[in-house]
C-alpha cells in the first residue's frame, strides 16, 4: 500500500508539469499563422471580412487568450480533443483507434530491448575486458549509430524481398480472414521487424548501462560476503546482483517512454503500421493541427503512465525507497 | 596537454576522431569536388555503383550524382548537428546555472519547464514546431536545438549545486565578486567538462533527428541531405536498394565517430573513472 501511496504522490507532482506542457502548447498554438476560421474559409472558397468574424464570434475566436485557454483546458479535462476536419471524426476518436498498435509495438520493444540488454549486459559483465565483452561492446556501439528507419528498410530487403520470411509491411493480412489464434500469429509475424527496429537503439543503450551497472555492484561489499558464504558465481549474479544493478535499467525505461513514442513515428511509418506514430506523421503532412495537438497530449499522459508504472516497479526492487521517507 | 595524450592512448577515440575528421573533409571538399548542384540531373538514372566511372556511388531515381550528395549532404549534416547543439547547449547550460545557483523558487520554475520539455516526446515536438513554422533548414535547426537541451540543463545544474559551495567559491564571494563573475569565472569552468563531453550525446542525437525527420521527406527539400536521399530510394528498395543503403552508412559512421569521440573525451577528462573501464 505504501509502494501505492508513494507512487499517487508522484503522479500528482506531475499535474502542474502537465497543465505547464498544456499552456505551452496552447500558446505555440497562437503563434501558427492562420486559425481554423482562415481554414474553414478557405475551405468554403473564400468569403468577406464580416463573415469570418461572425465564425470567430461563434468559436469564441474573439474572446481574450486567457479565456480560451480556460477554455481549451476544460475542453481536455472532459477529454474533448476537438474534431479534426481530414479524417471527418473527433480526433478522440482518430487517437483510440490507433492506438493499440503502437502499444503493442512498444510493448514488445522495450521487452524485446530490457531482456536482450539485459543478457548482453551480464555477458559483457562477466567476461570483462576479454573477447565476448570487446565483441558486445562493440555491436552496442553500432547499434546505437544505426538510425532505426534505415536499419528498418535493409531488414525489409533481406527479410521480406531475398529471403520472404517476414512480411514488409502492414499489420495483418485483413484479406486472408484469420481469426482467434491464426489472428495472433499474423498480427505477431508482422512485428517482428518494426519490433527490432524500434528496440535496436535501446538494447544499445540498456546493454551499456547494464555492464557498467553490474561492474560497480560486482564490486561492493555484499557480494564479496556472497562469495565468501561459498556461494557459486552463477548464485552470486542471480540472486545478489542482478536485482541491484537492474535499478539504472528501470530508471532509464522512464526516462525514454518519450524517446520510444518519438521513434515510433518513423518505424510506423518505415512499416506502414496503423499507429499513433504514423498518425503524426500524416497530420504534419496534411497540416492537421488539430489531431496533431491531440497526438502530442494523449503522449505526454502515456508518458506520465509509463513513469507511474516505473515508480511501482523500482519501489518493489529497492525497499530502501520506503523505509528512507 | 595531459587530456590530449590520454585522449590519444585510446584506439576506440583515435578511430572516433579519424571517422569525424573525414567526414567534416568531405563537407569543406564538396564544393570544390562537386561545385554543380547535387539535386541537379546528372546522367541516366539508376545506375548501380560501378557501373559508370562517372558515378562511383551510381545515380538515384531522378538521375542524380549520389557520390555528390554524400558529400553536400556531409556539410548539411554536421552543420546542423553542430549549431543545434550550440543552441541546445546554450539554452541548457544557462537554466542550468541559474537553476543550480540560485535555488528556490527560481529553481523549482525552471525544473518544472525542464521536466515539461522532458515529458513531451522530443520528435513529437519537432514534428509540431515544423507544422506550426514551416520547415526550412534554419527553422528545423532552431527546432532540434529547442527539443535537445533539457538533459544538458539537468546536468549543468547537478554541478553547479556541488560546486556552489564549495571553498574556492566562497573565497571569490568573500573577495567580494558578483554573481555574474561567480557563475561564469569560477564555477562555470569547473562545472564544463562533462556537459562538454555530453554535447557529443546532443550531436549525435541532432544528426539522427534531421535525418529522421528528413526521411519522412519533412525537411528542407532544397537542400541535399543523407536522410533525405534514403526516403527517395524507398520507391525502389526492392530492386535499387543501394539508392537507401549508401546514406544510411554515411550516417551510421558519422555516429559512430561522434559517439566514440564523446566516449575517449570522457575517459581523458576523467582518468579516474577510465580506471574502471
Amino acid at each position: 500500500m505504501r509502494v501505492l501511496s508513494l507512487a499517487l504522490r508522484r503522479l500528482a507532482a506531475s499535474v502542474p508539469t502537465l497543465l505547464l506542457i498544456l499552456a505551452g502548447l496552447f500558446l505555440l498554438l497562437q503563434l501558427a499563422p492562420g486559425d481554423t476560421v482562415d481554414a474553414l474559409m478557405a475551405q468554403m472558397g473564400g468569403g468577406d471580412a464580416a463573415l469570418a468574424e461572425e465564425l470567430r464570434r461563434f468559436y469564441g475566436l474573439d474572446l481574450p487568450v486567457m479565456a480560451r485557454l480556460g477554455d481549451y483546458l476544460w475542453r481536455l479535462v472532459r477529454l474533448d480533443l476537438g474534431f479534426s476536419s481530414i479524417y471527418g471524426k473527433p480526433v478522440a476518436t482518430v487517437i483510440l483507434e490507433r492506438l493499440p498498435a503502437t502499444l503493442l509495438l512498444m510493448t514488445a520493444s522495450l521487452s524485446f530491448a530490457f531482456a536482450a540488454g539485459m543478457a548482453l549486459g551480464v555477458l559483457a559483465a562477466r567476461r570483462v575486458n576479454r573477447w565476448p565483452d570487446t565483441l558486445i561492446s562493440t555491436l552496442g556501439l553500432v547499434f546505437y549509430a544505426t538510425p532505426s528507419f534505415w536499419f528498418g528498410l535493409m531488414a525489409i530487403v533481406v527479410f521480406s524481398v531475398h529471403l520472404q520470411w517476414l512480411p514488409a509491411g502492414g499489420f495483418g493480412d485483413v484479406a486472408m480472414g484469420y481469426t482467434g489464434l491464426e489472428a495472433a500469429l499474423d498480427i505477431a509475424k508482422h512485428l517482428v521487424l518494426p519490433t527490432l527496429t524500434l528496440g535496436l537503439i535501446f538494447l544499445a543503450i540498456y546493454l551499456r548501462i547494464m555492464r557498467a551497472s553490474m561492474l560497480e555492484v560486482l564490486s561492493l561489499d555484499f557480494v564479496r560476503t556472497a562469495r565468501a558464504k561459498g556461494l557459486t558465481e552463477t548464485r552470486v549474479v542471480a540472486r545478489h546482483v542482478l536485482r541491484n544493478a537492474m535499478l539504472p535499467m528501470v530508471t532509464l525505461m522512464g526516462l525514454q517512454a518519450g524517446t520510444m513514442l518519438g521513434g515510433s513515428v518513423v518505424v510506423e511509418s518505415v512499416f506502414a503500421l496503423p499507429g499513433l506514430g504514423r498518425l503524426a506523421y500524416e497530420s504534419v503532412a496534411q497540416r492537421d493541427l488539430n489531431t496533431l495537438l491531440g497526438i502530442v497530449f494523449v503522449s505526454a499522459l502515456l508518458v506520465i503512465a509509463v513513469n507511474f508504472v516505473v515508480d511501482l516497479l523500482y519501489a518493489r526492487l529497492d525497499p530502501r525507497i520506503l523505509s528512507g521517507r | 596537454m595531459r587530456t590530449w595524450r590520454l585522449y590519444l592512448r585510446s584506439p576506440a577515440a583515435v578511430l572516433g576522431a579519424l571517422l569525424v575528421s573525414v567526414v567534416a573533409a568531405m563537407g569543406l571538399l564538396a564544393p570544390f569536388l562537386y561545385p554543380d548542384d547535387p539535386l541537379g540531373l546528372a546522367g541516366r538514372p539508376l545506375q548501380w555503383p560501378g557501373d559508370n566511372p562517372r558515378f562511383p556511388l551510381g545515380t538515384d531515381p531522378s538521375g542524380r550524382d549520389i557520390a555528390a550528395q554524400i558529400f553536400h549532404g556531409a556539410r548539411v549534416s554536421l552543420l546542423i548537428g553542430f549549431a543545434a547543439t550550440l543552441i541546445a547547449a546554450a539554452i541548457g547550460i544557462a537554466v542550468g546555472a541559474l537553476a543550480g545557483f540560485y535555488g528556490g523558487a527560481g529553481d523549482t520554475a525552471l525544473m518544472r519547464v525542464t521536466e515539461a520539455f522532458q515529458t513531451l516526446p522530443n520528435f513529437l515536438l519537432l514534428l509540431l514546431l515544423v507544422a506550426v513554422f514551416g520547415s526550412d533548414l534554419r527553422t528545423i535547426t532552431v527546432g532540434i536545438g529547442l527539443v535537445s537541451w533539457p538533459p544538458v540543463a539537468r546536468l549543468t545544474r547537478a554541478e553547479f549545486l556541488t560546486l556552489r559551495t564549495r571553498e574556492f567559491v566562497q573565497a571569490a564571494r568573500l573577495q567580494g565578486l558578483g554573481d555574474a563573475h561567480l557563475i561564469l569565472r569560477e564555477v562555470l569552468p569547473n562545472a564544463l567538462p562533462p556537459v562538454l563531453v555530453y554535447a557529443s550525446v546532443v550531436m549525435a542525437v541532432s544528426i539522427l533527428l534531421e535525418s529522421a525527420l528528413s526521411f519522412l521527406q519533412l525537411s528542407d527539400p532544397n537542400v541535399p541531405s543523407w536522410g533525405n536521399l534514403i526516403g527517395l530510394g524507398r520507391n525502389v528498395l526492392r530492386t535499387e536498394w543501394y539508392v537507401s543503403a549508401i546514406p544510411g552508412v554515411a550516417i551510421l559512421l558519422t555516429i559512430l565517430g561522434v559517439s566514440l569521440v564523446g566516449q575517449g573525451l570522457n575517459d581523458a577528462l576523467n582518468p579516474r573513472l577510465a580506471g574502471g573501464r
